[in-house]
């Protein structure tokens, strides 16, 4: 009976349904990211057979070891793109998993450049050294701040391990969304690095208060602007009869009478991903989280949420979109002028660094949707400094920059945790010249300095934006670098120059971890400022994106 | 077709204003899902219209992500109401320039 059931079954079922062709996926494109997925699955297996004594230790090790692994994949897979050989640009690699993801030029580096930043903030995940043996995260979330419980976790030294594995997953999040060539897809991976985020800015050790507070705005705001960029996914495949962006740019180019719809889905999906970057009018989530957040997890999504959400929004944009550049054109010109104003503007009167910081990232997307804005593919010869490599080359660049600064943050502190104000930080070096000093080229590389590799980064989206006709955004922009470089340059007075309030600032040793991130990320500033020729080389050599 | 639209539309806009307006964080995280599944209203709507089943499986994605939203979320406002007793997101103003 069940041997006559299973014989006829297979016939049965081909004669019914129709015939579905297995998924053709190549799985060395695809290594890097399902490498990352792996990390992240480690990770919850670590959480189930390692005993409690051991575990932090193992799951620091698998994540900087994982990302570590995934940019070798990265590097590997890059090796071997193909170059494109139609198109009226330079590229490289091509559409893979079905058309869902795109890993070609840019989308490969934007790989590597997330490692990097991951790597880097894994290695702050795992400083113990400033709570007496214990990391930046609460023993047990579930207990209410001040409880009985709390004290409990804290005596009985639990800890959140499970912190590794949510950013792994967060990090396959966004290496997804920088590649994702469909906009469910896309959906998904938005959601895949947003959800873990949510957690991870809700477990600080110290004021808890203030966590769980940003947890919860920004989960709000979030889930608030996905749902406008799903509606606008929705417009958009109403508009062109599907999400591939290919196709959609098949159906923009052929321009329906339906204009309105497609206004309404391009500006619906610019909300969403304009608030993930953080850009002005959407950007007020940004001190607020950035402040509440434990700060390795600050420095993660200030350096890499960016990275991954500026890339995808030039894959809608010039992938989907390129052909109704002159619609969405002006409106990232208001959108630059006024982010890197407010950004610039605001950041002058903060009082605490971790906010001074989120202006100052602010303005950063500012700077760099400027670069964007230009919406400049590149002359004939394929020399010129186009948008996409410069947005990559100053994504790069900040976000090194962000990572070690937000580094040396974690380092000064007294007995209540990290001293964020800005009175504590007077005097600075005098107390520790290498925190103080690298601290300043940090700050010297946000105002764009020469010799530091944030003045190159400034020139790249510069350069992009004029040889796209923006030339009223360079202007402005560099007007706006000037009223950045103010602030910058007042805290480094203030760092250097100024008197210390009472005992002056404490700065704790910074752990191994720490230090050897202030290190490389200081080498990196300066290395990509003297020489930055390799690096823009390779960004340049990254090609468009591949439709 | 038009009615289907306008009647996502209408959805849309009312979860949208329901998030401006509303003080209490569970309905505004109710909210937030209404305008998700007006957007799935929507997706099969033009489905339809076109005539491929793009839009019924990203209706079904959202569907999911949607769930692991909901355990996301009301996670991160229990443990707030835990600590304050209250969910109102005008209680939670500790972080201010």
């Amino acid at each position: 009976m069940i041997g006559a059931l299973s014989s006829a079954l297979p016939g049965a079922l081909a004669a019914a349904g129709p015939d579905i062709a297995a998924a053709d996926l190549d799985y060395r494109q695809l290594s890097p990211l399902i490498a990352v997925f792996a990390v992240a699955m480690v990770g919850l297996v670590v959480e189930i057979a390692v005993p409690r004594r051991a575990r932090f230790l193992t799951q620091s090790v698998v994540a900087v070891a994982g990302s570590l692994v995934a940019l070798g994949l990265t590097v590997w897979v890059y090796l071997g793109l193909d170059e494109v050989a139609e198109g009226r640009w330079p590229a490289l690699g091509g559409t893979g998993a079905e058309g869902a993801v795109s890993v070609d030029g840019p989308g490969v580096l934007t790989w590597g450049m997330l490692l990097v930043f991951a790597a880097l903030s894994f290695l702050l995940f795992a400083e113990r050294s400033h709570e007496r043996g214990l990391s930046d995260f609460i023993g047990r979330a579930a207990d209410a701040p001040g409880s009985p419980g709390e004290a409990e976790a804290t005596r009985e030294r639990l800890e959140h391990t499970e912190v590794f594995p949510l950013a792994a997953f967060a990090l396959a999040g966004m290496m997804l969304f920088a590649v994702s060539n469909d906009l469910i897809t896309m959906f998904v991976a938005l959601e895949v690095l947003s959800l873990p985020l949510y957690v991870l800015c809700g477990v600080a050790r110290r004021r808890r208060l203030l966590s769980q507070e940003a947890a919860m705005k920004y989960f709000l705001l979030g889930a608030f602007s996905s749902a406008f960029f799903l509606y606008g996914a929705a417009l958009a495949y109403g508009y062109s009869g599907s999400l591939n962006l290919t196709e959609i740019d098949t159906a923009v180019s052929a321009r329906g009478d339906e204009t309105p719809m497609l206004l309404a889905a391009i500006g619906l999906l610019l909300v969403g991903l304009l608030f993930k970057v953080g850009a002005v009018p959407f950007h007020s989530w940004t001190p607020d989280v950035y402040q509440g957040a434990p700060t390795p997890v600050t420095a993660f999504m200030a350096a890499a949420t960016k990275a991954a959400a500026f890339i995808a929004m030039m894959r809608v944009l010039f992938v989907a979109f390129g052909g109704a550049s002159w619609d969405w054109r002006p409106v990232l010109w208001v959108v630059a002028v006024i982010t890197m104003l407010v950004g610039s503007i605001v950041a002058v009167s903060q009082t605490d660094v971790k906010r001074m910081l989120a202006y100052s990232s602010i303005a950063h997307a500012g700077f760099i949707t400027v670069g964007l804005s230009g919406a400049y593919l590149g002359d004939q010869e394929g020399l010129a400094i186009t948008s996409v490599s410069s947005v990559l080359f100053y994504l790069l660049v900040y976000g090194i920059s962000t990572i070690g600064a937000f580094a040396i943050v974690t380092v000064i502190r007294d007995s209540a945790g990290e001293t964020t104000h800005l009175s504590k930080w007077a005097g600075l070096g005098k107390e520790s010249p290498f925190l103080a000093g690298s601290f300043a080229i940090f700050m010297l590389s946000f105002a764009g300095i020469p010799l530091t590799a944030g003045f190159i980064g400034k020139w790249a989206v510069f350069s992009a934006a004029w040889g796209g006709g923006a030339w009223v955004l360079v202007v402005l922009g560099v007007l706006c670098s000037a009223i950045a470089a103010y602030f910058y340059v007042r805290f480094i007075v203030l760092m250097f120059f100024t008197e210390p309030v009472g005992d002056g600032p404490t700065v704790a040793v910074a752990g191994v971890p720490t230090t050897v991130v202030i290190a490389l990320a200081v080498i990196a500033t300066v290395v990509l400022g003297v020489v930055p020729g390799p690096i823009l080389d390779l960004a340049q050599n990254a090609g468009a994106f591949v439709r | 077709m038009t009615e289907y639209l306008t009647l996502s539309m209408l959805l849309f806009s009312i979860g949208a204003i329901g998030v401006l307006v509303r003080r209490n964080a569970i309905i505004v995280f109710m909210c937030v899902e209404l305008m998700l599944n007006a957007t799935n209203l929507a997706f099969v709507a033009f489905a339809r219209q076109h005539g491929n089943l793009d839009g019924q499986v990203a209706a079904f994605f959202v569907m999911v992500v949607a769930a692991a939203e909901v355990t996301i979320g009301l996670a991160i406002i229990v443990s707030i109401y835990r600590t304050r007793r209250t969910t109102s997101v005008d209680d939670a103003n500790l972080l201010k320039a």
